[in-house]
């Protein structure tokens, strides 16, 4: 069953100006789908769709029974049950790491302050990072804050985990550290979908891939298929490009 | 210039009976620390409000909050004052425009809630720029949170956006303070008015000046050091707001 189904989304500024055209897509429970695509192809504005923090024109989006665009669905419940992790990280800088992790919890789920804290220390232990739990975001370097926002993004108990080029921002050498977390969390059976250049990840935890180029989907096809014989001249060309080196 | 200097005046009973000249002075600081407070509050209520209405994504708001920021900082101050305190009451109905003329402390009270509103566009003018000045990913990221649109507000980009704008706010401050002076033209015996009464009681007008000149630096030295140790206590480690 689609956990997330993506029907004939377009969405555009003006009728010239189109950067979603028609885009249909499922992920099932579990599956890990990554995106990718040049850039201006519209893949962070089609997953940023789905917790309807983009509005879309045309076509419609459920995630787990809501739906989008629907004036019945609410908007802050249904986001809350998805968790979504930036390229900058989006850590907010005046809250100290656990304060990170609880606000939501706390604001959001109602949990009390003694849970949301047991919490926020249980998956700052799991991304290994216990000993920074009283810094503040600007204190930590740019892999350990991507850590932090995914077990902000986590601490929700999220049905799905949404990445928007998590690694993208990072210097190289701090990459790895984010993409195991993200490894792991796959191989938990955590359902994701991930927008990213990082085709060792892709190939490694990825079900699907799915390549976008111009707004639209162009190819949408199982891991081992897609880099094996992408059936698009543009996919090939993309994929030439980026594994040049 | 001949030119009778006499610092002890201040140590002479003025003629108004109330006591010393230092005590007027000092009567007339006190309703300049008292226009001053109550103009601030309102200056910063109405202003934070209003900022933030200007950066929601409502087409008719933003441009009703736009129209009270132009009106209220493009109107010169003094024409502001004699708009609240001599022609609205002229121009609302006869019981009101009554009640209001014979309000007690009238001058105060126009005095203040006229310099509060011409300060909140101000100040509005800063809370909008503290707010635009964040990524828009930190409103992604509260919204993603699913925080409602006023927790993202209170609880994310109104705790950065102010750390930002302390430096002009205190700025806006010092600014409410010399304002209060203008209240004066509608009577009210602020320092700046009790300094002109003792002048024309006294004739000495450089020591009168004098006074008053120290009395207002030392209101606003005292307003720059608090909110120097505001910016201090609300400093995050590792955050630097002017990046």
């Amino acid at each position: 069953m689609a956990m997330i189904r993506l029907e004939g989304v377009s969405k555009w500024y003006t009728p010239q100006f189109q950067v979603l055209k028609d885009c249909t897509l499922s992920v099932a429970k579990g599956e890990v789908l990554v995106v990718c695509g040049p850039s201006g192809s519209g893949k962070s504005t089609l997953i940023k769709c789905i917790n309807a923090l983009e509005p879309f024109q045309a076509g419609s989006i459920v995630i787990d029974g809501a739906k989008l665009p629907d004036p019945k669905t609410n908007l802050p419940k249904l986001r809350s049950r998805i968790g979504m992790v930036f390229q900058h990280f989006e850590l907010f800088p005046h809250l100290s790491i656990t304060q990170n992790l609880c606000l939501a919890q706390e604001k959001v789920l109602r949990r009390g302050h003694e849970e949301a804290m047991a919490k926020a220390m249980m998956l700052l232990e799991r991304v290994g990072l216990t000993a920074h739990a009283h810094k503040f975001p600007g204190q930590l370097s740019g892999g350990q804050q991507q850590r932090v926002a995914i077990a902000r993004a986590l601490a929700m108990d999220p049905i799905a985990m949404l990445f928007d080029e998590p690694t993208s921002a990072l210097d190289p050498e701090m990459i790895n550290e984010v993409l195991d977390v993200m490894v792991e969390l796959a191989g938990e059976g955590m359902t994701m979908m991930v927008v990213t250049h990082e085709m060792g990840f892709a190939r490694k935890v990825a079900d699907r891939v799915v390549f976008m180029d111009g707004g639209e989907i162009i190819e949408d096809r199982p891991t081992e298929a897609f880099f094996g014989s992408p059936h698009s001249a543009r996919a090939q060309t993309f994929l030439s490009k980026i594994l040049a080196h | 210039m001949n030119y009778h200097w006499n610092w002890g005046i201040f140590w002479e009973m003025s003629p108004e009976g109330t006591g010393t000249y230092f005590d007027m002075l000092l009567a007339g600081l006190w309703w300049t620390l008292a226009t001053s407070a109550l103009a601030w509050i309102i200056a910063f209520s109405v202003g934070s409000v209003v900022g933030v209405l200007r950066t929601l994504r409502s087409g008719w708001v933003v441009m009703a909050c736009n129209a009270y920021v132009e009106l209220f900082r493009n109107i010169p101050i003094l024409v502001q004052l004699f708009l609240w305190y001599f022609v609205l009451p002229e121009v609302l109905p006869a019981e009101m425009g009554r009640w209001l003329k014979t309000m007690p402390n009238a001058a105060f009270w126009t005095g203040s809630i006229g310099i509060g509103l011409f300060m909140s566009a101000r100040v509005a003018e800063q809370v909008k720029a503290g707010l635009q000045a964040l990524p828009r990913g930190q409103w992604m990221a509260g919204t993603a949170l699913g925080l409602t649109t006023a927790q993202t507000y209170r609880y994310i980009l109104l705790p950065t956006a102010f750390r930002i704008i302390l430096p002009p706010l205190t700025s806006e401050m010092l600014n409410t303070v010399k304002n209060s002076s203008v209240a004066l033209t509608i009577g009210l015996m602020e320092l700046t008015a009790q300094t002109r009464a003792m002048q024309e009681f006294s004739f000495q007008v450089f020591e009168a000046f004098t006074a008053a000149t120290i009395l207002y630096l030392i209101v606003n030295a005292v307003v720059t050091l608090a909110m120097r140790w505001v910016e201090k206590m609300a400093a995050v480690p590792g955050y630097t707001t002017g990046h």
